[in-house]
């Protein structure tokens, strides 16, 4: 089986989907000849031509308004949006178009679309290059989205994305695309390849949407995360041997439930964490449904690990991004009495 | 605060803000005789597979077809022949009986909303007969005249409005936004001009596909200023999409004239030179100027020449929707001194003018007009208004915000429907 990193596994996944289907079309800012800054839809248009793999201008607005009027002809639109941070300008076509289409018109037109984006800090980025802005989505009714955490789970959740009847906004955690990132960041950079999920299968496979994986079992807590932060979690509780069942959520709209409380009923502790900062963001969302529907199960108040409620720093990125202490101070009091 | 040395500055004029105020305001008398409106014919008429800069001096221009003896003249007169000249009357009568049955039914509350688009009914209808059947429209909410053309069912419309029982859109939409996908009649969108650049996208698609469809983009003079509008014009001009993006520029967006939207500095259709597409500013209440010039881009954009970005100058004749009262910021009667005239009437003294029309086949017309708009009112109030709806069948609510409705909907569903059980 071949090894990839998350940017194979990608433009992997973008070339099995485009063999499959003619209606998909490539486009993004530098994602045509060059194939993208971060090179995910490389050589797409030389195998595929360039009216189905192309340069946009700098206009995010007009990528995703294009992309709903040729959803609208029967094509399927895979489009990159070069930074999440950069997603903004496309907002209002996201939230207003986008999202509502299939349900203003009683479903005659459809937005079958994907709306990639790598997001994410832990690269030196600064306030426009580091943030994790999908709160913003999941409270949009229509949308679903999705975040990856390893290249076999990416290349199955792009391709069944692209193959959903629905919109996905699908986001790329950057920091995590040529290596797995425990927080650690004065360690050296680990790559793919000693990861057991960089064992990507050839050809089409699916990583079901709406379905989380527990990607460590465990009795004593419930750990609730999503891209970078699976690794950033799973090094935390092995450093201080607590026996948790670590959740990689995967999709966050809609929500694998099931998985979740069945959890936390067993383990009666949870801890909520993600990169985005605190206020309102989808942690706030877990630890609502958590405390509805698993309060007599637990035995502590849920604890949250998140960013800070500032713009994204750029010389205090790691004071910034909720690495190993935070993460260790969060385990100590939800882990408590 | 600057940080310069406020002396060095001090023979700099003070600065002034400049915020546009319309010519007339209510008790002022409109007069629009400084109005530079070109004769009608004047105007020259460039083969469609010119280059865009051909075309350039026509944005300052007026493509005029229907002159002073209400004859038909110059390069541009689309030479149609008497029945699609009747035919696109009847549209524009029906359209114009449809506004006012619909806007009374909400008066008398029978819906919430309704938004006429008297005085500009040519451009819609003219423009719809010069495509063909299977081009694509992403319209804004005062193109009607659009689905009109195409005969859609009058009734359907009105199901839409009433969000009756027959609406197909479930009540979901606010009334006259309307969707019809096998009328190629784009949903209409709240949010202004969203739907400019998707009707470029559409167009792209066509072009992708080798299609032989193209596409018709509206927008309205107020949301030019939105950067939707900008979208739409880099993507058409980058990928030569085939397409023809109208701007209807009847001059007030609710209450603010077009010189808050630019209008003071440049025309709508100008806007076309910097993007370098091809550009023409017509007479909107020309139903042949309109037409005309419909005719000449969708053979443009059919021929791989270019996208081409329309202004129709007309004026929105009443108010921007049963929500508005424009008496409150222009003259109430401005819109009889609008010199461009009634396109309903000038299109019937055309056909009468060329021997083709009278005063009693205009009457009968009319009146199977509002026969036909009455008796599709009828049968759509049998199937319910906007009062009686919105209590039977609350879960469709939750229908089609996905393909499938997910666990957490689908909790909500029965929230909803036990609070109905209460």
């Amino acid at each position: 089986m071949p090894t990839m990193n998350m940017i194979q596994a990608l433009n992997d996944a973008h070339k099995i989907a485009m063999r499959k289907d003619e209606d998909i079309v490539v486009f993004g800012e530098d994602a045509g000849y060059f194939g993208g800054v971060f090179r995910v839809t490389e050589g797409l248009q030389k195998e595929f031509g360039k009216t189905r793999v192309f340069d946009s201008p700098i206009s995010e607005g007009g990528i995703v308004a294009t992309a709903v009027g040729m959803a609208c002809y029967g094509l399927k639109p895979v489009i990159e949006i070069q930074f999440a941070d950069y997603i903004y300008p496309g907002y209002d076509q996201i939230v207003s178009e986008v999202a509502k289409i299939r349900y203003r018109t009683a479903a005659e037109w459809t937005m079958p679309m994907v709306i990639r984006s790598p997001y994410g800090g832990g690269i030196f980025g600064g306030q426009t290059h580091s943030q994790s802005p999908e709160s913003l989505f999941t409270h949009i009714a229509g949308l679903k989205v999705v975040i990856p955490s390893t290249p076999y789970d990416a290349k199955g959740l792009l391709i069944a994305a692209i193959e959903d009847p629905d919109p996905v906004i699908f986001f790329e955690p950057k920091r995590i695309y040529n290596g797995p990132f425990d927080g650690h960041h004065d360690r050296p950079v680990k790559p793919w390849s000693k990861h057991p999920a960089s064992e990507v299968p050839e050809g089409h496979y699916t990583v079901p949407l709406a379905k989380a994986a527990v990607v460590r079992e465990g009795a004593e807590l419930t750990v609730l995360t999503y891209g970078t932060m699976v690794h950033v979690a799973l090094a935390a509780v092995e450093e201080r041997g607590i026996d948790a069942e670590v959740i990689d959520l995967r999709t966050l709209v809609p929500l694998d439930i099931e998985t979740i409380e069945r959890s936390v009923e067993k383990t009666g502790r949870c801890l909520v964490v993600h990169e985005a900062p605190r206020t309102s963001g989808f942690g706030a969302e877990l630890v609502s449904l958590v405390q509805e529907r698993c309060f007599y199960h637990l035995e502590a108040p849920v604890e949250r690990v998140t960013g800070w409620d500032t713009p994204y720093p750029h010389a205090y990125e790691w004071s910034y991004f909720p690495g190993p202490k935070r993460m260790r101070k969060a385990l100590e009091k939800v882990m408590a009495d | 605060m600057s940080d310069k040395d406020p002396s060095l500055r001090r023979n700099a004029p003070r600065l002034a803000l400049h915020v546009p105020e319309p010519p007339f305001r209510p008790g002022d008398s409109p007069d629009f005789s400084s109005l530079k409106i070109p004769a009608a014919g004047k105007a020259p008429r460039p083969d469609t597979s010119s280059p865009a800069a051909e075309t350039h001096p026509l944005t300052t221009d007026l493509v005029r077809v229907l002159g002073e003896d209400n004859k038909a003249e110059g390069n541009w007169d689309p030479k149609l022949d008497p029945d699609t000249l009747r035919k696109m009357l009847r549209d524009m009568v029906t359209v114009r009986i449809f506004d006012d049955r619909m806007y009374r039914a909400q008066r008398q509350g029978k819906t919430s909303f309704y938004m006429k688009c008297t005085g500009e009914e040519a451009i819609a209808v003219a423009a719809q007969a010069a495509l063909d059947r299977d081009d694509m429209h992403f319209p804004t909410y005062r193109q009607q005249g659009l689905l009109v053309a195409r005969g859609y069912p009058l009734t359907e419309m009105m199901n839409q409005i009433y969000s009756n029982k027959g609406d197909k859109l479930q009540g979901r939409q606010l009334p006259i936004m309307y969707s019809d996908k096998a009328y190629g009649f784009f949903s209409i969108s709240g949010n202004l001009a969203t739907q400019f650049p998707q009707a470029v996208g559409w167009a792209m698609a066509a072009a992708i596909k080798g299609d032989s469809r193209i596409c018709m983009g509206w927008v309205g003079d107020g949301a030019t200023a939105e950067g939707d509008f900008h979208s739409a014009m880099t993507f058409a001009a980058v990928y030569n999409a085939p397409v023809v993006l109208a701007v209807v520029n009847n001059q007030w967006a609710i209450s603010s004239f077009s010189g808050i939207a630019g209008a003071e500095r440049a025309t709508f259709a100008q806007r076309a030179v910097g993007y370098g597409i091809a550009g023409l500013r017509v007479d909107g209440n020309d139903a042949l100027a309109v037409y005309a010039a419909v005719k000449w881009a969708a053979e443009r954009a059919r021929s791989n020449s270019g996208p081409t970005l329309i202004e129709f100058f007309t004026y929105r004749s009443e108010g921007h929707s049963t929500s508005d009262d424009p008496s409150g910021y222009r003259p109430a009667n401005e819109a009889k001194a609008w010199p461009l005239g009634d396109p309903v009437e000038r299109l019937k003294a055309h056909l009468i003018a060329i021997g083709e029309w009278d005063e009693e086949r205009h009457a009968a017309m009319a009146a199977e007009c509002d026969a036909a708009v009455r008796a599709a009112q009828k049968e759509s109030e049998k199937l319910g208004i906007l009062p009686q709806q919105g209590k039977d069948n609350v879960g469709s609510m939750f229908e089609d915000v996905y393909a499938e409705v997910p666990w957490h909907i689908a909790e909500q569903r029965e929230e909803a429907l036990s609070e109905g059980r209460d």
